[in-house]
């Protein structure tokens, strides 16, 4: 069979068996949860129930609770909703591509990334349903639905409209292909649970999986077709969203490079977001034999590599808008670099292209404090990004009398955190309730890459 | 399945020890009914002789139906219902429906393969499986042979399975 090359780092250490890798993540779903994990659950239940009052003030209320002005029209809801999107892009990314591209080291983090995929794109979801001011009507504004008014339908030549369709999409599929991984490590929680009631509830969960060859063999062919739709799905999702700016005609968002530049983006916010989780997962469930620090030194290398796509991208901008010789375009960069909005810029900068250099030195890279605050260091960066590109492109607008400023309000700042307790209740719940490593795929290559036993 | 149905089951600690099992009894001609694995194992569908599965041209053939009905729809709303002019284009702008088709096809291609693959292999909620052994979603694998679909009697089945390397044969009725 396939056996790796000695110079390889094994990517199981602590000399694991199929069973111990049995017993370490399915332990972890039948034991009572830790101290530790109920202190993060009651913070994040408390940030989504302040959340929750934000967002119930600003359904009564109306979207006027925002800061937003005639001018700056869209500031927080959307930078917050394409931040969150971008995140999302890791999950696909970890488990598609590296899947089409056989990295098995992909094996121990996509369980964990994939259902941080699905609880972004959640999350990303509330803003443009809330910014509808009325939701419950959202169904005949943004689907092609029949309705009173002898049926006109919505417009497809809208970016915003193909962000509906790219963005459910993207979640269904995501949530498919993540169900998929899961329901052999169902199956195994079913066969060892020793209570009624999560026999019950694993048993319905795992669809009846009995392991049999010809169903693996579908299986693989499932998830390899599965990796293939999703790996052009997760390009085109981000390419969509920088549609919503690319395809008008304000200056800083009408540009060319933007599809690419924001999936570079994405990529690169995602994987800063799966860093910051999976370090504290690895260490509260103690995983340190199943993410190794090769593990986290390669998803550093993919910072390093998105992170400077990025800068290139940053710089092309400006160069572009200097050698297009439209007045208005260089005027929307010097505004962004030089103007009020000129903190939001060199914290972009900082955060985004500076700080990920310093993965280049091996010390920073396989260090775990470094990488934690870096990792938070970059979504703090990419958050500015979004807000650079929106807000500073609108708040000078094309009549001066009509220049602003955006300050956000309580409400502004409650939506937000709404969405970050909303993340991490359902990500504390996944980890309590669902095998954090998926137990299958890393149990087939345990003979081939797991590191051997020393007194064999 | 007529009252009674006995199996042999041969328990396998290795995938590698498995699959050259599986190629010595088939060569002796045991039929084998299953091989049930906790994880997947690279290779095996050619060791029991199973054909590629077709799922990926269900994939395709859902996928082309999303496109279809993706464009036909676009068409059909803005071409042919309510026509109007938006920003100067065409009643039937092309470019503008190429997002949206490419949604709609990974997305039948997507669930229509899952649904299939969900209906042909009989995994659903409800579904009960089959299990000859638990050990088979932890770390064992297990060769299920039908006595009743060979002409061989138990004892020389046990004795070939032993010899190709199974750590136990037990035997289950279901």
């Amino acid at each position: 069979m396939t056996s790796e090359s000695v110079i390889r780092e094994p990517l199981v250490t602590g000399g694991k068996t199929v069973h111990d890798v049995t017993e370490d993540i399915s332990s972890r779903v039948e034991e009572k949860p830790a101290k530790l994990w109920l202190i993060a659950m009651a913070l994040s239940l408390g940030m989504l129930t302040v959340g929750v009052y934000c967002v119930a003030t600003l359904l009564w209320e109306g979207i006027g609770m925002w800061g937003l002005n005639k001018t700056v029209g869209w500031a927080w809801d959307i930078t917050n909703f394409v931040w969150w999107v971008g995140i999302g892009h890791a999950g696909t990314l970890i488990s598609a591509v590296l899947l089409l591209f056989r990295q098995r080291w992909r094996m121990s983090i996509n369980r964990a990334a994939e259902a941080m995929t699905i609880f972004a794109v959640i999350c990303a979801l509330q803003f443009p349903i809330l910014h509808m001011g009325r939701p419950w009507l959202g169904f005949y504004w943004a689907l092609p639905l029949p309705n009173t008014f002898g049926s006109l339908w919505v417009n497809f030549n809208s970016p915003l409209l193909w962000d509906v369709f790219a963005i459910s999409t993207y979640f269904s599929v995501s949530l498919v292909f993540w169900f998929i991984g899961l329901i052999p490590d169902f199956a195994t929680i079913r066969d060892r649970a020793t209570n009624k009631v999560s026999a019950t509830i694993y048993g319905i969960l795992s669809f009846g999986w009995d392991g049999a060859a010809r169903t693996w063999s579908r299986y693989e062919t499932v998830a390899l077709v599965l990796a293939g739709l999703a790996t052009p799905l997760v390009l085109s999702v981000h390419t969509i969203v920088s549609f919503d700016f690319a395809t008008s005609v304000i200056p800083g968002w009408h540009t060319t490079i933007f599809p690419p530049y924001f999936v570079a983006g994405a990529i690169f916010s995602g994987f800063a977001m799966v860093l910051t989780l999976l370090l504290i997962t690895r260490k509260v469930y103690k995983l340190e034999d199943y993410i190794t620090i090769q593990h986290i030194e390669l998803m550093n290398i993919v910072i390093i590599i998105t992170g400077s796509i990025v800068g290139v991208a940053y710089i092309t901008e400006l160069f572009i808008a200097w050698y297009s010789g439209v007045e208005a375009e260089q005027y929307a960069f010097l505004n962004r670099v030089s103007g009020p909005y000129w903190w939001a810029y060199a914290s972009m900068m900082t955060c985004n292209v500076l700080s990920p250099q310093l993965f280049w030195f091996r010390k920073i890279r396989t260090n775990l404090a470094a990488t934690f605050v870096l990792s938070i260091v970059v979504n703090i960066g990419m958050w500015f990004e979004r807000f650079v590109i929106i807000v500073t492109s609108l708040h000078r607008d094309f009549l001066p009398s009509s220049w602003a400023m955006f300050y956000p309000t309580r409400y502004d700042v409650g939506v937000y955190l709404f969405t970050f307790g909303l993340f991490f209740t359902t990500f504390f719940l996944f980890a309590k309730f669902f095998p954090v490593i998926n137990m299958a795929e890393v149990k087939s290559i345990i003979k081939s890459t797991g590191e051997k036993k020393v007194a064999e | 399945m007529s009252g009674k149905t006995d199996y042999i089951l041969g328990v396998f600690d290795d995938e590698d020890i498995l699959l050259s099992a599986i190629k010595s009894v088939r060569n002796d001609g045991l039929k084998i009914h299953e091989v049930y694995s906790p994880f997947p194992v690279h290779g095996i569908d050619d060791f029991l002789g199973y054909k590629r599965s077709r799922l990926s041209i269900v994939a395709f053939m859902f996928g082309l139906l999303g496109t279809t009905l993706a464009l036909a729809m676009q068409i059909g709303m803005m071409g042919v219902d309510w026509p109007m002019i938006i920003g100067g284009k065409d009643f039937i702008p092309f470019p503008s429906f190429i997002p949206v088709t490419f949604e709609l096809t990974v997305l039948f291609a997507s669930f229509g393969m899952v649904g299939t693959f969900f209906v042909i292999s009989n995994l659903k909620p409800w579904g009960k499986a089959k299990i000859f052994d638990k050990r088979i979603t932890d770390d064992k694998h297990i060769m299920a042979i039908d006595l009743s679909k060979n002409d061989m009697d138990y004892a020389s089945i046990s004795k070939l399975l032993s010899a190709n390397g199974a750590t136990e044969v037990n035997d289950k009725t279901l």
